[in-house]
């Protein structure tokens, strides 16, 4: 049968072009194509240098680790801390020896072996209605307090953002003591935890919760970008909560440099620019992400949460109690 | 597996001893194809330890297990209900509008699952359109002064995916309808029989393998799914898995968890086929031919309607009024993204040639275990079903090693040859996706080729046999001919599966290659899925005509092909 030759002919028009050429860069990433998209096209006019992009939501690190020595792959972009531990402890990224990425990036937000490097923050916050919630500041720790019994929403434990955040409550307080915060949030809680940080913010516009834990950027975009959510912005509020004797937790965008990359070159080039001064602005208003070099101007509206005093946590402290902390959402049943 | 209409071999007669090696290469080649990342998710499973099985016994599997159950438990019911329902209608009665209804009633198949829970949060939850007007009506100032169904639970997982997924038990339970024993049922109708006894006796008892297989796909699918049940707030079995993995970094215990679950779903479907090893529908395939449609008259032809439109409105057009409004919307702001243009070629070029390469090896072992009647013949035949049965980032996971194994034997040729190395030809290419989709939809080639040819006599073979022909001859001139809606019916479901297949394609595809169910991803990742409502709708759009092409098809088809086959097996 001639069934075979078919798809082997189209394979040829849609394989990604010859991956050994000058000037590319094979970027990997966990974000979405189209929010990077921008970053990309600038880096390309920038430096020359073309990128083409894979991008997913689970599972890079493995296909990095599968595909081995013939590996396409350069650069590993992604969001949250846990991918980059992941990546790391896979065996495929090699340490980036940049000195302008240490002079950029403080750091607690770099690996200490430095195998990778944040290039953008976001917060964990507190999204509160305007209208039943009075306090403009509060503790990560009061989210437990009985007070709130019924009045809180979150997305699913489980979920990688939420799991830092966990995480962070564990090197702070202790596994005992964390455990009893995380029983005493799923208490409070209004709903099973289900949807994404965006229905958060809409069921405490709809009176379903009073108070709600979500990313720093969702309100931005609701608020600047989608016309049709912005009622959910408008009766929310943003609330940059503290640990106790702490600051905010915060979690990262990072990138890592393959260890068997073939345009290794290319690809410090990518990761250094995204820690230059356009770049970093580019981060901060088309990704609404605190940029991480000093100097370079915060969006508007992230802006007007007040500012954001970091917890100064490093964050292979947070990576290195993530298991525990998944472990214990199992444990408390919380998504249950 | 699924296989519909079992060709549970004639028993009896025909004894035959001659070897077929093209038959028995074909057998153990897609096997061979489909065990590959099963035995490379096993090993990956066996480096693990079972240090996390303590822990997940104790927290996380009752729960998650009970999760499944009543989630399958309650698709079932509602695809069973909806399925052979709304096809025993459409078959047995003349009403207002069956002849729409017969190709609508299909259609809710091309939407993604996940995308159908997005649209129905949008609509039902507090701030959706629903619960506005209510508040409104009755004077209510929050969603917190009234009780409301939330559908970000287990029942409102039920119901999206009972309505999205039962379109497999209409599909396979009204070919069967249609060609099983019209004249038993005429003659049962001209003894007397009532309307209930008849299906009772007669019709669902014939029809069981048919809704058995349409079940099969379509809780194979429920149990597939992530999107909706994570974002409905559903702990599954099969999200464990992904906790597992990605929260754990314990890739061994997420093989180790998939392959349990594996075993049980193997487990269940020998089972199920055991079950029924003794029925065999011989005399069927004589006597296809539809059996005269009852006019039904009054209130009656109201009812069957209403009793049609209402999963045709729930699993389809509700959702695609809403993301048509959203279309419309959104390119009215932002304009229409060029690029689509660009997806939706790669999409529907990647799905046609998955498509093909399915059904070439799917009907291939079909045609191959008709002529090597072993029992180790239809362990391979079962064996190339599996694929279906497991998550498919799982599956993809799974399928990398074995490809990128082949390229590095074929860089090592080349470099031994020419001194080149020509990197990842497999893993690194769309290859990698049609190949991970040919694996997982197989079983619905398979299945559709053992039911198509279970309904051609054996004797129409013996007869070309003894006059000459080769067995290639027989499968071209005869088989195939004879078989076209089950090609047609098989084509159709893989290539809209293959249209919207996500976890797989999300994983294997090659750089900068999107498709249209990558490309709303992104979007619902970003909680944001209306932006990705036009590609959703070019998905939709590209899966009816398939769709209404299959109806139309099987239909003619069945009429024309009756004829000859009478007369070669008379």
């Amino acid at each position: 049968m001639n069934f075979h030759s078919i798809p082997l002919a189209i394979i040829g028009a849609l394989a990604a072009g010859p991956a050994l050429a000058q000037g590319e860069v094979n970027v990997y990433t966990y974000r979405e194509a189209k929010l990077v998209a921008p970053l990309f096209a600038a880096f390309t006019n920038d430096t020359g240098i073309k990128v083409n992009v894979i991008s997913a939501s689970s599972g890079l690190e493995q296909r990095i680790k599968t595909e081995g020595a013939n590996s396409p792959a350069d650069v590993l972009l992604t969001v949250d801390i846990s991918r980059l531990e992941d990546a790391v402890a896979n065996g495929i990224t090699a340490p980036l020896n940049s000195k302008i990425v240490e002079q950029v990036v403080p750091a607690a937000y770099r690996d200490p072996e430095g195998h990778w490097s944040a290039v953008a923050m976001r917060a964990r916050i507190v999204y509160a209605s305007k209208a039943r919630v009075q306090q403009s500041s509060m503790t990560y720790e009061e989210l437990a307090d009985p007070k709130w019994k019924g009045k809180i929403c979150i997305r699913s434990g489980q979920h990688m953002y939420n799991n830092a955040l966990f995480a962070a409550m564990i090197v702070k307080h202790g596994e005992a003591k964390a455990e009893a915060w995380l029983k005493g949030l799923k208490a409070n809680l209004a709903q099973k935890p289900s949807g994404g940080d965006r229905e958060t913010a809409r069921d405490i516009a709809a009176g379903k919760c009073d108070l709600g834990v979500a990313n720093t950027y969702y309100w931005a975009l609701m608020n600047d970008q989608e016309a049709e959510r912005k009622p959910w912005a408008e009766a929310t509020k943003v609330i940059l909560p503290s640990f106790q004797g702490g600051g905010t937790h915060v979690n990262v965008s990072g990138v890592a440099l393959i260890k068997t990359a073939p345009n290794k070159a290319n690809g410090m080039k990518f990761i250094e620019w995204m820690v230059s001064p356009a770049a970093q602005q580019m981060h901060a208003d088309a990704t609404y992400e605190y940029p991480m070099r000093a100097g370079v101007s915060i969006n508007k509206t992230i802006a007007s949460y007040g500012e954001l005093k970091r917890d100064p946590m490093p964050l292979s402290q947070i990576a290195a109690n993530r298991k525990k902390a998944s472990a214990m959402v199992d444990k408390v049943g919380f998504d249950n | 597996m699924t296989a519909a209409a079992l060709p549970s071999a004639p028993r009896g007669g025909r004894l035959r001893r001659v070897s077929h090696p093209v038959a028995i290469a074909i057998l153990f080649g897609v096997a061979a194809l489909v065990v590959a990342p099963l035995v490379s998710l096993l090993l990956i499973a066996l480096i693990g330890d079972t240090e996390l099985w303590p822990h997940l016994a104790r927290y996380v599997l009752p729960n998650a297990a009970f999760n499944t159950l009543a989630l399958l438990g309650g698709v079932a019911s509602i695809a069973a209900v909806a399925g052979v329902g709304t096809a025993w209608i459409v078959t047995a009665y003349e009403f207002p509008g069956r002849s729409v209804f017969v190709w609508l009633l299909p259609l809710p198949l091309a939407f993604p699952t996940y995308i159908v829970a997005y649209v129905y949060v949008d609509i039902l939850d507090g701030f959706g359109p629903v619960q506005t007007a209510l508040r409104a009506l009755f004077g209510f100032q929050s969603a917190a002064d009234y009780w409301f169904p939330n559908v970000r639970s287990l029942g409102g997982a039920i119901l999206v995916m009972g309505f999205v997924l039962y379109p497999y038990v209409y599909l396979a339970t009204r070919a069967m309808f249609q060609t099983q024993s019209a004249t038993l049922i005429e003659m049962a109708r001209s003894l007397g029989a009532s309307r209930w006894p008849l299906a009772r006796d007669i019709t669902l008892p014939l029809a069981r393998p048919a809704i058995a297989a349409g079940l099969a796909l379509a809780l194979l699918e429920a149990l597939n799914d992530i999107g909706a049940s994570e974002y409905l707030g559903v702990q599954t079995l099969t999200l464990s898995i992904f906790s597992t993995w990605l929260n754990r970094s314990s890739l061994p215990g997420a093989a180790q968890i998939a392959c349990v679950m594996l075993i049980a779903i193997a487990g269940l479907i020998a089972l199920e086929r055991y079950g029924r090893r003794r029925q065999a529908f011989t005399g069927i395939d004589r006597h296809p031919g539809i059996a005269r449609r009852i006019a039904l008259q009054g209130s009656k032809r109201w009812l069957a309607a209403a009793a049609c439109i209402t999963p045709v409105a729930l699993g389809f057009l509700i959702p695609l009024a809403f993301l048509a409004h959203q279309a419309i919307l959104r390119s009215m702001v932002r304009g229409f993204d060029p690029q689509l243009l660009l997806h939706t070629t790669n999409t529907v070029l990647i799905a046609a040639c998955a498509t093909v390469l399915t059904l070439a090896l799917g009907f291939g072992v079909a045609f191959a275990l008709r002529l090597v009647r072993r029992r180790y013949a239809q362990a391979c035949v079962f064996i190339a079903g599996l694929g279906y049965a497991v998550p498919g980032t799982v599956l993809a996971l799974g399928l990398l090693s074995p490809l990128v194994a082949i390229d590095e034997a074929f860089n090592w040729m080349t470099r031994a040859a020419a001194g080149i190395n020509v990197g990842l030809v497999l893993a690194g290419s769309s290859a990698a996706v049609m190949i991970a989709y040919a694996v997982r939809f197989l079983a619905i080639a398979t299945g559709f080729a053992q039911s198509g040819l279970a309904r051609i006599s054996s004797e129409l073979d013996d007869a070309a046999r003894t006059a000459g022909s080769r067995p290639s001859a027989v499968v071209w001139s005869i088989q195939l001919p004879l078989m076209r809606p089950a090609l047609w019916g098989a084509a159709l479901l893989i290539f809209v599966d293959c249209l919207k297949e996500l976890p797989a394609t999300l994983l294997l595809r090659p750089l900068n290659v999107e498709t249209l169910s990558t490309y709303i991803y992104q979007f619902a990742t970003r909680g944001s899925f209306e932006e990705g409502a036009l590609a959703a709708l070019i998905i939709v759009l590209v899966g009816i005509f398939p769709v209404i092409r299959m109806v139309r098809h099987a239909d003619e088809a069945l009429l024309g092909a009756a004829t000859p086959a009478r007369a070669w097996s008379a």
